[in-house]
C-alpha cells in the first residue's frame, strides 16, 4: 500500500574512478561541494598524490590494450558512451540544476556532451586516413606517415562546463587511442563522478580514464612532472598555473597544450585538431627491390 | 659434441686498407681567414669585437675565425627578422617567396663540392658522405619546401595558415649544412623570419650558405646568421620579440629551452637525442642485416641523433651476427675524412671524443665484452676506432646514455615481446630498426615501437618528403614532409 509519508532519499556517495573501479581517495579527505545558495550537494574526494600516481599507472597499463585495439572498435565504445549518457540524461540535468543552472541550460549541455561524442565516435577511424601521408621520397623505397596516440595524457578539466568540457577534452583524447587521468571541476564535480559510471558501463575497459576529483592548486603540480606522463592539458587561463605546468613539463619533454581559450559550448571546441594534438607522427621506411628491368606498361 | 667448424677463414684486410689515397683537393673550396655575422643582409663586425677559431677536428689545424655573437648582436639580428617580417616577407606571395627558396636549393647544387669540401674539413665527416648525402640532402630539401610556399591552404584540411612571426633556430654540429637546411626550408616556406645559430664547432657552411642568400638576392633580414656558442644561444631563446624555437641538440638543453620559455608565448619544435634499438630476427638477410647495423652506427662516426646505438640479435644468430660485425668492422677504412675512400672520419672535436673515451671506459668497467677495429689511427686529430660491446646488460650506461660515437651495445633476445619490451624501455624514442624477412612480422614491431621513425630493413635514410622526429624525450614537432609544415605556422 502506498504510504502518504515522504520516502527517505538514498544519497549517493561520489567516489573516484581508477583503474575502472570506484574507490574513496586513499588519503581519507573529502570536500563538501555546495551550489551558490550555499546548499550543500556532497562530500567529495579531496585526492591526494598518491591518488593521482595510482590512477597513472592505471592509465599506463590500459595504454598498450587501447591504443593496440581497431579504430573502428574505438568508435562503436565511444558511440556506446554516447548511448549510456542519453540513457541517463534526466540524472545529468538533475545534478546540473542542483549545481546552478536552468533547466534548459543544464538540457543542452547535456545534449551537447551526446551529441560530442557522438562526433568524435566517428572520428576514430577517420582521422588517421586525413593525416597520414604516403611520403615520395627519391630513394628505392616505400615510405608512409600515420599518427599514433602520444601515451598517457594528464588533463585537468575546465570549472565552468563541468560536463561538456570534461566530456570535450576526453573524447579527442580516447578516440586517438590514448589514456588518461583528468582532475573533474572542483567547484561542480558531481556530474565528472556521474559520468565515470557512464564510462564504465559503456564496455571501456577499466584504466583507458580515470576521474579524480579535488585541488586544482594541490594536484597540478604533479599532472605536469610525473615521469610516466607524456602529456598535460590545462584549460584555464591562470597564467602562474600555465607557466608552472609548462616549466614542469620539461622534465620529460611533455608536450603541453592549453585549452583556456576554448569556447566549450561552440563548434569550435570539436575538431580532429583535437586529436591530433594528442598523436605523434610515425615514420616507416622499407626498401623496394629494383632489380629487374620490367617497367609497368600498360 | 664437436663444435661446429666455422667456414670462414680469417679474412686479411691489409690489402683493402692500403688502398691508393684517393684525396679530395681543398684548392676547390674558399674559406675566408675570418667570417663575420650575417645580420640583415651584410657581413657585420660582432659588437664584443671576439672571434674563436674553428678548426679541422682531423688534423687539428686552424681553418678560420669566427665571429662570437653576443646580446647586442642577437637583438641586432632579431630586429632585422622583425623588420623584414613585417615589411617584406608576410606580406609577399606564396609564389614569390618560393621563387627565393627555389634559387637558394640551385645555388647549392651549383657550389655542392665546394660546400662538401669544407663540410668535411670543419667537421671530419668522411668527404663520401658530406658529397652523396649531405650537400644533396640540403639543397633537395630547400628545392622541396620552396615548392610548398604558395600551397599552404592545401596542408591542413579546413584550415587556413598563418606564420609565426621570427624563427629562432639552434642547430648542432653533426650535419651542420643539413640542419640549417631543415630549419631554414621550411620556415621560409611558410612566411616566417628567421635568425639561425650554427654549432661552433662547425660554422662555416652556415656561412657559405650567408653567400648564397646575399647571392640569392633574398630581402635583408629575413635569414640571420649569427655564430657563437651556448650564450649566443640562449640569448636567442631568451629574446622577447622571437616567436618560435627550434632547436636540434641534446636532450639536456632541450629541457632548459623548455623550461626558459615556459613563461612566454613562444611555440617549439625540439628534436633531442635518441638511444634507437636496432633489431635482427634470426629470418632476416643477415649480410644485409649487418651492414645496415654498420651503417646504422657507424654513419657519421656515430655522431647521429638516430644512430642504432643499441642491437638486439635474435638469440639463433647471435654468434653468427656478431663474427660478422667484428669481420666487417676490420674492414672499415678509418681516417682521413677528405680521402674519398675513407668510411670513418674524424670524431668532431676533442670534447666529443673524450665523451666517447670516457663511454668505452664505462662500458668495460661495467663488465661488457669490448672488441675494436685494428685499424691503426692517424697521429695527429681525434680519431676513434670503430668499437663494438657484446655481454651489455640492460642497466648499463652504454645502453642507456646517448654516447654520440662509434660504439655499438649488443644484446640478445628470444621472442619478440621480449625485444619490444627491452626496446621500449628507454626515455627516448627518436628512432628504431627491424630486420626480417617476414612482412607480417615487420608490421607488428613497426607498429609497437615507440619511435618517431622506424626503419624496417634499412637505417638511417633520408627525404625532405619524410617526416623526422621523435617520442617521448627525443623531442616533439616534425622535420620534413607536409607534417614538418606545422612547426611554422599557426592552424586557425
Amino acid at each position: 500500500m502506498a504510504t502518504t509519508e515522504k520516502r527517505i532519499e538514498v544519497l549517493k556517495t561520489y567516489k573516484i574512478y581508477v583503474g575502472g573501479q570506484f574507490p574513496r581517495t586513499e588519503s581519507g579527505r573529502y570536500y563538501l561541494a555546495t551550489n551558490s545558495k550555499k546548499e550543500k550537494l556532497a562530500n567529495i574526494c579531496l585526492s591526494s598524490r598518491k591518488d593521482f600516481r595510482d590512477a597513472v599507472s592505471a592509465a599506463r597499463g590500459a595504454f598498450g590494450g587501447w591504443s593496440g585495439r581497431a579504430a573502428f572498435n574505438r568508435g562503436q565504445i565511444l558511440y556506446r558512451i554516447a548511448e549510456m549518457l542519453e540513457g541517463r540524461k534526466a540524472q545529468f540535468v538533475d545534478e546540473l540544476m542542483k549545481q546552478d543552472a536552468d533547466k534548459a541550460q543544464a538540457e543542452k549541455e547535456v545534449n551537447l556532451c551526446i551529441d560530442r561524442l557522438i562526433y568524435y565516435s566517428g572520428w576514430c577511424d577517420k582521422f588517421q586516413q586525413l593525416f597520414s601521408t604516403v611520403n615520395p621520397v627519391a630513394s628505392s623505397h616505400f615510405n608512409f606517415s600515420n599518427p599514433e596516440p602520444t601515451g598517457v595524457v594528464a588533463a585537468i578539466a575546465p570549472q565552468e562546463n563541468s560536463l561538456l568540457g570534461l566530456v570535450s577534452l576526453i573524447a579527442p583524447i580516447i578516440a586517438g587511442g590514448n589514456t588518461c587521468v583528468v582532475l573533474a571541476s572542483n567547484t561542480k564535480p558531481l556530474c565528472a563522478v556521474t559520468f565515470s559510471e557512464v564510462l564504465n558501463s559503456s564496455d571501456l575497459p577499466g584504466g583507458v580514464v580515470n576521474i579524480l576529483t579535488g585541488k586544482v592548486a594541490e594536484l597540478a603540480p604533479f599532472f605536469a612532472d610525473h615521469m610516466d606522463v607524456n602529456a598535460t592539458v590545462y584549460c584555464e587561463a591562470d597564467a602562474a598555473t600555465q607557466n608552472m605546468i609548462k616549466e614542469k613539463s620539461a622534465l620529460n619533454v611533455k608536450r603541453v597544450f592549453l585549452y583556456d581559450k576554448v569556447k566549450w559550448n561552440d563548434a569550435t571546441a570539436q575538431s580532429p585538431y583535437f586529436i591530433m594534438d594528442l598523436q605523434e607522427i610515425k615514420t616507416t621506411w622499407h626498401p623496394i627491390e629494383n632489380i629487374g628491368g620490367a617497367k609497368a606498361g600498360y | 659434441m664437436a663444435t661446429k667448424k666455422s667456414n670462414t677463414i680469417k679474412l686479411k684486410f691489409d690489402s683493402a686498407r692500403n688502398l691508393a689515397p684517393a684525396p679530395e683537393s681543398k684548392s676547390a673550396a674558399k674559406i675566408d681567414p675570418q667570417y663575420e655575422l650575417f645580420i640583415n643582409g651584410k657581413f657585420e663586425k660582432p659588437s664584443g669585437k671576439k672571434y674563436f677559431a674553428s678548426i679541422n677536428p682531423a688534423t687539428e689545424e686552424k681553418l678560420s675565425m669566427i665571429a662570437e655573437a653576443n646580446d647586442a648582436d642577437v637583438n641586432k639580428a632579431v630586429k632585422a627578422a622583425r623588420a623584414a617580417y613585417e615589411n617584406v616577407w608576410k606580406k609577399m606571395p606564396g609564389a614569390e617567396r618560393a621563387k627565393y627558396i627555389y634559387r637558394i636549393a640551385r645555388m647549392i647544387q651549383e657550389r655542392a663540392r665546394e660546400f662538401a669540401i669544407i663540410e668535411t674539413l670543419d667537421g671530419g665527416k668522411p668527404i663520401r658522405e658530406s658529397r652523396d648525402f649531405d650537400v644533396p640532402t640540403a639543397a633537395n630539401h630547400f628545392f622541396y619546401y620552396a615548392g610548398w610556399a604558395d600551397k599552404l591552404e592545401y596542408a591542413f584540411p579546413n584550415r587556413h595558415t598563418s606564420p609565426l612571426g621570427v624563427a629562432g633556430q639552434i642547430i648542432p654540429w653533426n650535419f651542420p649544412l643539413l640542419m640549417a637546411a631543415w630549419k631554414i626550408a621550411p620556415a621560409l616556406a611558410c612566411g616566417n623570419t628567421v635568425v639561425i645559430k650554427p654549432a661552433e664547432n662547425t660554422s662555416l657552411t652556415a656561412l657559405k650558405l650567408a653567400e648564397i642568400i646575399q647571392e640569392a638576392d633574398l630581402p635583408a633580414g629575413v635569414v640571420n646568421i649569427i655564430t657563437g656558442a651556448g650564450a649566443t644561444g640562449a640569448a636567442i631563446v631568451n629574446h622577447p620579440d622571437v616567436n618560435k624555437i627550434a632547436f636540434t641538440g641534446s636532450t639536456e638543453v632541450g629541457k632548459i629551452i623548455q623550461r626558459a620559455i615556459a613563461g612566454t608565448n613562444k611555440k617549439a619544435t625540439l628534436e633531442l637525442g635518441g638511444k634507437a634499438a636496432n633489431i635482427i630476427f634470426d629470418d632476416a638477410p643477415i649480410d644485409q642485416a649487418v651492414e645496415g647495423v654498420i651503417n646504422g652506427i657507424f654513419f657519421n662516426q656515430g655522431h647521429v641523433c638516430c644512430a642504432g646505438s643499441r642491437l638486439y640479435v635474435q638469440e639463433s644468430v647471435f654468434k653468427e651476427v656478431v663474427r660478422k660485425l667484428k669481420d666487417r668492422l676490420e674492414s672499415l677504412i678509418v681516417g682521413d675524412p677528405m680521402d674519398k675512400n675513407t668510411d670513418i672520419g674524424a670524431i668532431n672535436s676533442k670534447e666529443q671524443l673524450n665523451i666517447i673515451n670516457n663511454y668505452i671506459k664505462i662500458g668495460q668497467q661495467e663488465g661488457a665484452e669490448m672488441y675494436q677495429s685494428s685499424a691503426s689511427l692517424p697521429k695527429r686529430g681525434f680519431y676513434c676506432r670503430p668499437t663494438i660491446f657484446t655481454n651489455v646488460a640492460q642497466s648499463n650506461r652504454i645502453a642507456q646514455e646517448e654516447i654520440f660515437g662509434p660504439v655499438l651495445a649488443i644484446q640478445s633476445f628470444r621472442t619478440d615481446d621480449e625485444v619490444i619490451e627491452k626496446a621500449n624501455n628507454t626515455p627516448y624514442g627518436l628512432s628504431a630498426g627491424v630486420w626480417t624477412d617476414k612482412g607480417s612480422k615487420i608490421f607488428n614491431m613497426t607498429t609497437k615501437l615507440r619511435a618517431g621513425v622506424v626503419w624496417a630493413n634499412t637505417f638511417n635514410k633520408f627525404d625532405p618528403t619524410s617526416p623526422f622526429g621523435g617520442y617521448k624525450e627525443s623531442g616533439y614537432g616534425r622535420e620534413g614532409g607536409v607534417h614538418g609544415l606545422a612547426a611554422y605556422v599557426n592552424i586557425v
